[in-house]
């Protein structure tokens, strides 16, 4: 390191910066565990100067100082930091201070590093958001702090959202040569939530599940807009709120050994709850009319069935799960993804329907019998493993099933071995020893011709078996949750109101109950179709219909007077021209109060440019 | 399908942008509301004529708001799940939130915000919970010095609740970058649960990504239809008659309390300007020759009393004074012709 530099790590950590609470806080645990008491945390929001940061700092730094010593000795002074001049040489007198003392003392102290690494233990200072730093602020801190980098030993890190261009945009060439920097790179955010899917959806141990819809919200609310793991955990919260608060089955939403216990509790009114249940009706017709009746009428019996379908459900999902992972071994590696690369897609398109029945799963399926043995055998070896450590009795057969495939597999191996040297002469030696087109041609026909009746050999012949057998296991066991019976007691399905919680479009809002009203308010006098301005609407409405005709500037003469004619026309049956100054003037009030409602909602906003003129915020029909 | 036909109106949208913005020549009429014969309606009159004035469709609106209503209790839980709760929709959501004050939160700690009251600022809010709720009696340097301190004794002590309701969160003194700052800071705390409401189309717009995970908002659509009668009032609308301007009734006023000769000082002042209204670079009456004009009319005998009565007219804010390029003083009076007008036919009616 050279005289005078600052040693400094540049963390890019992504664009989720809602995240970054945690990774910094994780940072500096680990940073005050094992190597320094002394780190500091600055935000952009702490230090619009100079003084603010130093301030901050040596808070931090003197507070944390306490933290760590205050368990050892108990007199250590409570130094108020409002009475310390908060400037570098006052810093760093408190530092040798601290030092000092901690040489001074008994060197078998556990704690401090500076017995063990470092003379002395460096001061960590973690800039949390980079980019929201004023870029005065921290090129004096750092000349500031690179001045006295022998007595204080300074390192320095950065977090960066964007990338790491950022450092030289923001720091000139003479600050930035001050810095000895060390680029470190995060997880991307993807591997975050392909993690936390694995950890939280794809796992029995929660019986708490995401319908098809719900997840495919959640994920592209992550995907195309924030890539934010603490939102998506957010919403995965506010399913479960959802979910138990909306659901009265949701009582039955608890693990496999309290099933027994909750079903037999439930009263008279959730027996009728399970009967209402669209899916349960749907098992009761499937059922011939004596177990009918029963079901419908008899309570304990129904609480009975209700526990072994229950039992079924959650011996589904163990199953899903697995097969899930294994045909995800075998789709993950095809060419193009015609499933999708990630298991999540997967996930998605086995909740969605019958994934045996769209096209992207005929085409993987035909892709794989076209894979060679090397990929095969490591595929099966992979899903025989996914198999084992399933805790079920489920697989025994399947694994042995798959055992079996591999040891052909590795039969053939020493059988073609041994064929190998017999039909070493192939066709295409022949070929390179013909010149002549014609004849060439003659060949490459009869080739294909051979090629076509050859019959398959052994290894082909296998590969159809494994990939039929893989085929079948994923009919039987990846069925699309709704069409399970009770799958509404485990399963959160309403996408509606989450998107409408988590992803509100405000705007839409205002233009539909602007535009028609009559979705909101229930009467038949607002059923007015087309494109026209109904004179019955709320006032607001009509006002906003006449301001959507008009280009950038709106006179509000012409815009009263087309109000007016427009209510006029309403009231006209019943008014009996009593007194016609006294509507005018009620009008010409509604009028203003529509004009100030619009303009507080931010369609309008008055303007200079014209006299009594308003200016339009707004384009088009919206 | 769908994707296409989104594309195609996404295409319109823009379309239509363009062609809103494609000339700064302006098509419409010139018509004023001066010549409009009907007098201005002052905020009073104003609020007199619309209580008058049936509101439409009372039962679907009550319909809807008892719709709302019945989610109160799902809010508490949730604020106590540690979401915040923003509403937004069609409609003051005044009356809804009171009602959710009044049915819910009657014996717990509560703070009601108006967002819509033109004064109101970050830190009375501040204060107001460090002395109302915290009972903590002193100053604080900064904001943040005191959003510190409440953070404090928040975590410090578990039993404090506090909920925070805000009327119009996107009110034109809060949506400050450094007001909501503070604000989601605030929300953030576990044991404060904020519920707000917003109404600007644009109101989004002032949260990042940041202050949106600490205010952890769950949005409800709560569109009322109920008129905004206490947000609107502080609104200086253009049809109403603003305060900030002279108006007729007040320059009546001012001049009834003056002599007879300042009366005519003004009167002088007045039809000058109204017959030059039509010469735009009219730069007002040189103060030379309005005392000329004066001495003729025998309305002041000197250069001194015609100097102490303009700056009586002037302490009344009834004429600006104005330098000209040439170093000469000119004179106007800063109300518009057609008041003017009015103001010398009353005049006349008067004499």
């Amino acid at each position: 390191m050279k005289f005078r530099e600052i040693p400094t790590a540049a963390l890019v950590l992504g664009v989720n910066v809602t995240d970054h609470d945690l990774t910094f806080r994780g940072l500096s645990d680990v940073l005050q565990d094992n190597i320094t008491p002394y780190v500091a945390l600055l935000e952009a929001k702490d230090c619009p100067g100079i003084k603010n940061l130093m301030q901050k700092l040596m808070g931090q730094l003197m507070k944390c100082d306490i933290d760590v010593d205050s368990l050892e000795d108990e007199d250590c002074v409570q130094v108020s930091q409002n009475k310390i001049r908060c400037s570098m040489p006052s810093l760093i007198s408190w530092y040798d201070s601290v030092t000092k003392k901690t040489d001074s003392e008994t060197p078998s102290k556990k704690r401090n590093s500076s017995s063990r690494h470092w003379q002395s233990p460096p001061v960590v200072v973690i800039f949390k958001d980079m980019e929201s730093f004023t870029t005065k602020v921290l090129q004096d801190f750092i000349v500031i702090s690179s001045q006295h980098i022998h007595e204080l030993p300074l390192v320095l890190i950065f977090g960066i959202a964007t990338s790491p261009m950022i450092i030289h945009r923001l720091l000139p060439h003479p600050v930035s040569s001050l810095l000895c920097i060390e680029l470190f790179q995060s997880l991307s955010c993807k591997e975050h939530l392909s993690t936390i899917i694995d950890k939280l959806l794809l796992t029995s141990q929660f019986p708490f599940k995401l319908g098809e819809k719900v997840l495919q919200v959640l994920i592209n609310i992550f995907l195309y807009h924030d890539f934010s793991v603490q939102n998506f955990i957010k919403g995965f919260q506010l399913c479960i709120v959802e979910h138990f608060y909306s659901q009265p089955l949701s009582v039955l939403c608890c693990h496999l050994v309290d099933i027994k216990k909750r079903v037999y509790s439930l009263s008279h009114d959730q027996c009728e709850n399970i009967r209402r249940l669209p899916s349960f009706r749907r098992y009761v017709e499937k059922q011939d009319s004596g177990k009918q009746i029963e079901l419908l009428t008899n309570d304990s019996f129904l609480k009975e069935e209700t526990e072994k379908l229950l039992e079924d459900l959650h011996v589904y999902h163990e199953n899903y799960v697995q097969i899930l992972r294994c045909l995800h071994v075998f789709t993950s590696s095809l060419p193009k993804y015609p499933l999708g690369k990630q298991i999540r897609e997967l996930h998605c398109a086995c909740l969605e329907n019958r994934v045996w029945e769209t096209e992207e799963y005929e085409s993987s399926l035909q892709l794989a019998r076209m894979l060679n043995k090397t990929d095969l055998v490591t595929m099966l070896q992979q899903c025989v493993e996914i198999l084992m450590s399933s805790s079920g009795k489920e697989f025994d057969r399947a694994v042995e099933k798959l055992k079996e495939f591999l040891t052909q597999f590795q039969n053939l191996e020493v059988a073609e071995a041994s064929q190998e040297r017999g039909v070493s002469v192939s066709p295409q030696k022949e070929l390179q020893k013909k010149t002549d087109l014609y004849h060439l041609q003659k060949t490459l026909l009869e080739l294909k011709e051979s090629r076509r009746s050859k019959k398959l050999t052994k290894f082909e012949m296998l590969r159809f078996e494994v990939v039929d057998y893989i085929d079948s296991l994923v009919r039987r066991y990846l069925v699309p949750a709704d069409e399970r019976t009770l799958h509404e007691i485990m399963y959160f399905n309403a996408a509606a109101v989450l998107r409408g919680h988590l992803n509100a479009a405000p705007r839409t809002a205002l233009h539909t109950a602007l535009n028609s009203p009559h979705w909101y308010l229930k009467n038949q006098a607002l059923r007015y179709d087309g494109g026209g301005i109904s004179n019955k609407a709320p006032d607001i409405c009509i006002v906003y219909k006449l301001h959507l005709e008009c280009g950038r500037l709106i006179n509000l003469v012409d815009w009263l007077e087309a109000f007016s004619t427009v209510v006029m026309a309403a009231e006209e049956p019943n008014a009996d021209e009593a007194s016609s100054d006294q509507v005018d003037d009620v009008i010409h009030a509604r009028f203003i109060r529509a004009v100030s409602e619009l303009e507080l909602l931010g369609f309008i906003k008055p303007s200079k440019q014209k006299t009594d003129h308003v200016a339009r915020l707004t384009w088009g029909g919206c | 399908l769908a994707k296409k036909n989104k594309e195609q109106k996404m295409g319109n949208l823009v379309e239509e942008y363009f062609e809103a913005h494609s000339s700064s020549k302006v098509l419409t009429s010139d018509r004023t509301l001066q010549k409009l014969r009907k007098r201005r309606l002052d905020q009073q009159t104003l609020h007199d004529l619309l209580k008058n004035a049936p509101l439409a469709y009372a039962a679907e609106i009550r319909d809807l708001n008892q719709q709302h209503e019945s989610l109160f209790s799902k809010w508490m839980l949730q604020l106590h799940l540690g979401f915040n709760i923003v509403l937004y929709g069609l409609g003051s959501k005044r009356d809804l939130l009171e009602k959710f004050r009044t049915s819910l939160l009657q014996d717990s700690v509560h703070l009601v915000v108006n967002g819509y009251f033109p004064s109101i600022t970050v830190r009375s809010i501040l204060n107001s919970i460090t002395e109302e709720v915290l009972d903590h009696i002193g100053t604080f340097r900064s904001p943040l010095d005191q959003l510190e301190f409440i953070t404090k004794r928040f975590k410090e002590d578990s039993s404090l609740e506090l909920y925070v309701l805000i009327h119009n969160l996107d009110s034109q003194m809060l949506r400050g970058e450094r007001s909501q700052q503070i604000l989601a800071q605030l929300s953030s705390l576990p044991s404060i649960y904020l519920i707000a409401s917003i109404d600007h189309i644009n109101a989004p717009l002032m949260w990042d990504q940041a202050k949106l995970s600490l205010y952890n908002w769950l949005w409800y659509e709560t569109t009322t239809f109920n008129p905004y009668v206490e947000e609107t009032s502080y609104e200086n609308s253009l049809l109403v008659q603003q305060s900030g301007s002279l108006a007729l009734s007040s320059l009546m006023h001012v001049l009834h309390s003056l002599t007879l000769n300042a009366r005519g000082i003004f009167r002088l002042l007045a039809q000058y300007q109204l017959e030059k209204k039509d010469n735009p670079s009219y730069p007002g009456l040189s103060f030379q020759d309005f005392y000329q004009q004066c001495r003729e009319a025998f309305l002041v005998n000197s250069d001194l009393t015609l100097r102490a009565q303009l700056t009586e007219f002037r302490d009344h804010k009834l004429i600006r004074t104005k330098r000209g390029a040439d170093g000469v003083e000119y004179l106007i009076i800063p109300v518009d012709d057609s008041t003017l007008t009015d103001f010398l036919e009353k005049e006349d009616e008067d004499v």
